[in-house]
């Protein structure tokens, strides 16, 4: 299977949460999300995002806008202005996700356009 | 008068320190029926209220009373309405400010309503005896822990006083903390009179205000695929043309620069997004999953079937206190060796604090090396290369302010006391500055009355 960056099949968007931040992850495709609901888990996102996010990570779905939306429950370094950190909002943790590294089926990525 | 066939809502502003160029070009560069502005954020009412304390006349977005100067002669030559929640802490100072400006371009008969009613801060103790509360909403942990430090409380208030001072003739609603869609869900329910339990309706409008809430961030601003957004120079700021059936347009005057597709308008959905089946205002509960979005021609995208559920009988309400100090501070390290001496210079700075007894702990302290893997450290290997220069960003916190400023004092030194190339101190020594803590909690909304009063020019 191709290995490439979840860039290659999804956007996002992130923002501040209280002492957590947000990370919308948006499929590119039909094919992209259905083979991100099961390859993108909480879990995966955790392990990923572990040098940043200390907390908990949970995850939601909305079908509608192919969107799985992750929530880093302690990723602000204390949040809101107890921060010291330079990205104390978490605008940068949806680039951060994007550059996951996974393995993606060839048929997924014929089916989602490149950006 | 027959009711419209539609109603454009714009955002001009985002937050406290968006572009002054957003609100004046959506009134000047096309038709618009409505311009709402948001000014508000958690931290912004701790400061508001430290002003107000200071001069009565203050504790108001001073950039709103600004923007109006700009514009007053036009928006009123072209009928556009505005909302915003920039009275902060004090909207009838606000309103006078305003009205002197609107006196002062020769413009009268115009109404400038006002809605108090959110600031609680004075009714703290009569919150508690009536039996709220006011536990913070993520911890559970009891209001006693700060309420010593409390420095502001303020509800978040729904559209529906809006809507009155809208039916009231006002030309310009000036709020407290109203919440962000409720600015383009007021101006709907007054249109189109929809009623307190049309759900669906309200959810359609709530959805509608949180597209346009962060201005540009729906129209190509902040966008994944950022290179095929053409002009955002001149981005558009977004307009929502609003039916009374709840179906809506997102998009921006022609010509414009930017972009509105359905993914520039997802990703404006999921900002900021808890559960997207329950988003909660306070005028009912919106359902993100249920809306569709459709491209329907260049910079148009239509949206349709939203769905409600009905309010709970809470308000949110946000409190600020006093949390202790921090102070940060940066020099710039060019190279050769830029890193390795960055990491030498925060050596030298914690050990001469600790020559002079000033130990500061892990949680308490933070070192950056701006150029050198800030952002992603520990998620992506940064390039190997040596960085041309790098920024080394010092911080520290705690509530010990002596012990903050302190820190302060030894990162300037540098310059001639540490390895060469140090430069860059052009913002001098740090100083502590207030760290103003979050606290949300809950209130019955049997204990909050809005008031809304319509002024004129």
């Amino acid at each position: 299977m191709p290995h490439v960056q979840l860039s290659r099949i999804a956007c996002a968007r992130s923002g501040d949460k209280g002492e957590g931040s947000n990370v919308g992850v948006l499929a590119r495709s039909d094919a992209a999300y259905a083979f991100l609901k099961l390859a993108l888990t909480a879990d995966v996102v955790k392990r990923h995002m572990h040098a940043i996010n200390f907390g908990d990570v949970k995850r939601y779905e909305a079908d509608n806008l192919r969107a799985l939306n992750f929530l880093l429950l302690d990723s602000l370094g204390g949040g809101g202005s107890a921060s010291l950190k330079t990205d104390a909002q978490g605008k940068t943790h949806g680039l951060a996700v994007l550059r996951l590294e996974l393995d993606v089926p060839q048929s997924v990525l014929d089916a989602t356009p490149k950006p | 008068m027959p009711p419209k066939e539609f109603v454009r809502v714009a955002n001009g502003q985002g937050f406290w320190g968006d572009s002054i160029l957003g609100p004046i070009r959506l009134v000047e560069e096309g038709p618009l029926d409505y311009l709402t502005l948001d000014y508000l954020a958690e931290v912004t009412m701790s400061i508001l209220q430290k002003q107000r304390a200071r001069d009565p006349r203050k504790g108001y977005a001073t950039d709103f009373v600004t923007m109006i100067d700009r514009i007053a002669p036009k928006l009123v030559a072209k009928g556009v309405r505005v909302i915003a929640n920039a009275g902060g802490v004090n909207p009838l100072a606000c309103k006078d400010a305003v009205l002197a400006v609107l006196a002062k371009h020769g413009l009268t008969g115009v109404k400038v309503a006002v809605i108090e009613g959110d600031d609680v801060l004075g009714r703290l103790d009569e919150l508690a005896d009536k039996g709220e509360t006011l536990a913070n909403m993520d911890t559970g942990a009891p209001l006693a822990d700060v309420r010593e430090r409390v420095t502001s409380a303020n509800v978040y208030i729904g559209a529906f006083p809006v809507a009155e001072a809208l039916a009231r003739g006002a030309q310009i609603v000036i709020a407290g903390r109203l919440t962000d869609p409720g600015l383009v869900l007021g101006p709907l329910i007054h249109e189109f009179g929809w009623q307190r339990d049309q759900w669906d309706l309200l959810a359609a409008g709530t959805l509608a205000g949180h597209i346009v809430e962060c201005g540009a961030q729906c129209t190509g601003g902040n966008f994944t695929d950022w290179k095929s957004v053409p002009d955002l120079a001149r981005v558009g700021y977004p307009i929502v043309e609003c039916r009374a059936d709840g179906t809506f347009t997102v998009t921006k005057h022609e010509g414009t620069g930017g972009l509105v597709n359905v993914s520039t308008v997802s990703h404006q959905l999921v900002y900021e997004m808890g559960d997207p089946k329950n988003y909660v205002t306070p005028d009912g509960i919106a359902d993100f999953t249920s809306i569709q979005l459709e491209q329907r021609g260049k910079d148009r995208v239509f949206c349709s079937g939203a769905k409600g559920k009905p309010a709970t009988p809470t308000y949110k309400v946000s409190l600020s206190y006093e949390d202790g100090f921090k102070a940060l501070g940066q020099l710039t390290i060019s190279g050769p060796d830029a890193l390795a001496k960055a990491k030498l210079c925060a050596e030298i700075v914690w050990k001469r604090l600790e020559m002079d007894g000033f130990r500061y702990g892990p949680d308490e302290r933070l070192v950056e090396f701006v150029g050198a893997n800030v952002c992603h450290a520990g998620i992506h290997a940064a390039s190997a290369a040596e960085p041309a220069e790098v920024v080394l960003r010092m911080g520290v916190k705690g509530p010990d302010e002596d012990k903050v400023d302190r820190f302060g004092l030894e990162l300037v030194p540098l310059v001639t006391s540490g390895p060469p190339g140090v430069t860059g101190f052009a913002g001098g020594r740090p100083k502590a500055t207030e760290i103003i803590g979050y606290w949300p909690a809950l209130v019955r909304k049997e204990h909050i009355q809005t008031r809304v009063s319509v002024f004129s020019s």
